[in-house]
């Protein structure tokens, strides 16, 4: 739990050093280089960059924890409305690859683990491989070429028309949580089957079989449970994955996410919304970490009885 | 991948290194390993005489012929501009075989160093350190590298430079771990008896102990590396115009593949794709030989 604080610390400083710091004079860059160093000056007072580091980086974030995050450069307007806007797309196409990678990449690590090297183990485990290694934007491409391209059988990019329903919304989710899927599904599959394997290797599998429990019982109840727990937590790490996948989908397919904004805003050097929108997946990273340990203690026996001494 | 489970030498006496001819067969009867290792250096080959047996000139434009769907002129069809995409994928594989394996050497030689001297030192620095790039690793390298490239301006320097130090906490990790092990043995303390400099025993008497897991760890990163390499391309946030780039090709082309002209991005994802995979497979092929 409190690495994650860390993590978003660390990514706070380097957002601030990126944003703030290295790229020198503010109000050069905004106003252009022909403008008078007077009004660079005043500008420059105005934004508050002429003040101590430490001041500026209390204030920034002093001011983005309480909703203040900033003016956009480009749309000369609150950041704060664009942020929240994207991140709620994002979540969208998140939850949907997500709702299809967990249970997937679960059965299909469980299916390989109950086949062991048997030839559906190797499809699933060196295909899983294969996918995860492979950069988003090329399993995307690949994806768009057959389903949108030459099958015609979802659309290829991700903006959907205005005032569309749920279900049009998800027809339009579909291709492009694919990539995030595939990526996904390899490490998900790749953790609960070497967990099955530990749990069906183990010695109360052995007993449950040997007091002659029925073999679904055995799986269910002994098995799977035990199982999994070390999947729990390999999908809360890979949200931080997910998020640097985020960047590049919604680039590829064009949909209006946190991914998308910072992309687009650092190629604007929009550094207020560059700086939210990194903060933002930050927090939302730092928060998964939170609510899968949860889980995890929930869920994991031994942690309980050492919680009740 | 990044999960590779360092298995240290055995601690007693009768350990015996396996020599580096052993390790060598191993390879060469390692199927995964030859298919990996085929692919790789025919994109080696490609990157360095690729303009020779390429057709056309990868960045000649001729606009009569742009879009041509592949033909028996030209195989991959041209893009936009009318330039050859056969030749511009042959060639395309320079600028990301020499941006992904210098990151690569640059996280593994920072990387070693602060897994050797986290490793060997402990402590409170250990622990300080190990948490403070542990907590690193959680950041996403597009993230990072965005991040650099925005506030520093992109070149290949650039890239080289962020996603080397972006990798190289996971190596640190790696080696730490292995140091860890390495550090209990007789050989440390005999050094250590023989008042020998900190640097000495790190440096000579470990390193070359540690080098099986570092070398496992060095192929895998390539793999990332040339992902990451790709990604930041394809986002023109890596290698820049004219290169025949394979990720700059497919962004500066996808834009029109709702019109059909599938060509002109299919074959650079392949390349891509064919180039990971087969710096995976050698990676399994390295990790299979050194921890039989």
């Amino acid at each position: 739990m409190s690495l994650s604080l860390v993590t978003l610390f660390l990514l706070s400083i380097m957002v601030f050093l990126g944003g703030q710091v290295l790229p020198g004079n503010v109000g050069r860059a905004i106003l252009g280089p022909f403008a008078d160093q007077r009004a660079v000056d005043a500008l420059n007072h105005t934004l508050g960059v002429d003040r101590p580091l430490l001041t500026q980086y209390a204030t920034w974030i002093w001011n983005f924890v309480r909703g203040d995050m900033g003016t956009s450069y480009i749309f000369r307007s609150p950041v704060a409305p664009f942020v929240i806007d994207a991140l709620g797309n994002s979540m969208k196409l998140a939850a949907v690859a997500f709702v299809l990678v967990v249970p997937i990449g679960i059965l299909g690590g469980v299916v390989a683990a109950l086949n062991l090297n048997r030839p559906l183990d190797r499809i699933i485990s060196l295909g899983g491989l294969s996918v995860t290694v492979l950069p988003e934007f090329v399993t995307g491409i690949i994806l768009i070429l057959i389903f949108g391209v030459w099958l015609r059988w979802l659309p290829i990019s991700a903006a959907w028309p205005k005032d569309a329903g749920f279900f049009t919304q998800l027809y339009y989710l579909i291709l492009p949580s694919l990539p995030l899927f595939l990526v996904l599904f390899g490490y998900i599959a790749r953790m609960a089957r070497s967990g099955m394997i530990e749990a069906l290797d183990s010695d109360y599998t052995r007993t449950a079989v040997l007091k002659g429990l029925p073999w679904r019982t055995v799986i269910w109840r002994h098995v799977l449970r035990n199982a999994l727990l070390p999947t729990i937590t390999v999908i809360a790490t890979q949200t931080g994955y997910l998020i640097g996948g985020l960047v590049v989908i919604e680039t590829l397919f064009r949909y209006q996410g946190i991914g998308s904004l910072i992309f687009t805003a650092a190629r604007g050097k929009d550094f207020p919304m560059l700086e939210s929108g990194i903060l933002t997946i930050g927090i939302v990273y730092a928060v998964a970490t939170l609510i899968a340990d949860f889980l995890y203690s929930v869920l994991n026996p031994r942690i309980r009885l050492g919680s009740d001494q | 991948m990044s999960a590779v489970q360092t298995t240290s030498p055995t601690q007693d006496d009768t350990r015996r290194r396996s020599p580096m001819a052993d390790v060598f067969f191993s390879l060469m009867r390692s199927r995964t390993f030859l298919v990996g290792l085929v692919i790789v250096l025919f994109w080696v080959a490609c990157a360095l005489f690729g303009e020779h047996f390429a057709p056309y000139d990868p960045l000649a434009d001729d606009i009569i012929n742009a879009l041509a769907p592949p033909s028996s002129e030209h195989w991959f069809g041209t893009d936009q501009i009318g330039r050859d995409v056969f030749s511009r994928v042959i060639v395309g594989s320079r600028d990301i075989l020499t941006v992904a394996p210098l990151a690569t050497l640059l996280a593994t030689i920072a990387g070693t160093a602060l897994g050797l001297l986290t490793g060997y030192f402990r402590g409170i620095v250990d622990d300080v350190v190990s948490r403070i790039l542990e907590a690193f690793m959680a950041i996403p390298v597009v993230i990072v590298a965005l991040l650099a490239i925005v506030a520093l301006g992109t070149s290949k320097a650039t890239v080289i430079i962020v996603i080397g130090l972006s990798f190289a906490p996971i190596i640190a990790r790696t080696v730490r771990s292995a140091v860890l092990a390495e550090r209990e043995l007789d050989y440390v303390a005999a050094a250590q008896l023989r008042h020998e400099s900190a640097f000495h025993t790190m440096f000579v008497e470990i390193l070359p102990n540690v080098i099986p897991p570092i070398l496992v760890e060095t192929t895998v990163r390539l793999g990332y590396a040339i992902f990451a390499v790709a990604t930041l391309s394809f986002m023109g946030f890596g290698i820049q115009p004219p290169s025949p780039d394979w990720g700059l090709s497919i962004s500066s082309n996808y834009g029109m593949i709702g019109g059909g002209f599938w060509w002109t991005v299919l074959f650079d994802a392949l390349a891509i794709a064919s180039l990971v995979i087969g710096v995976n497979l050698v990676a399994d092929g390295v990790h299979g030989a050194l921890n039989d």
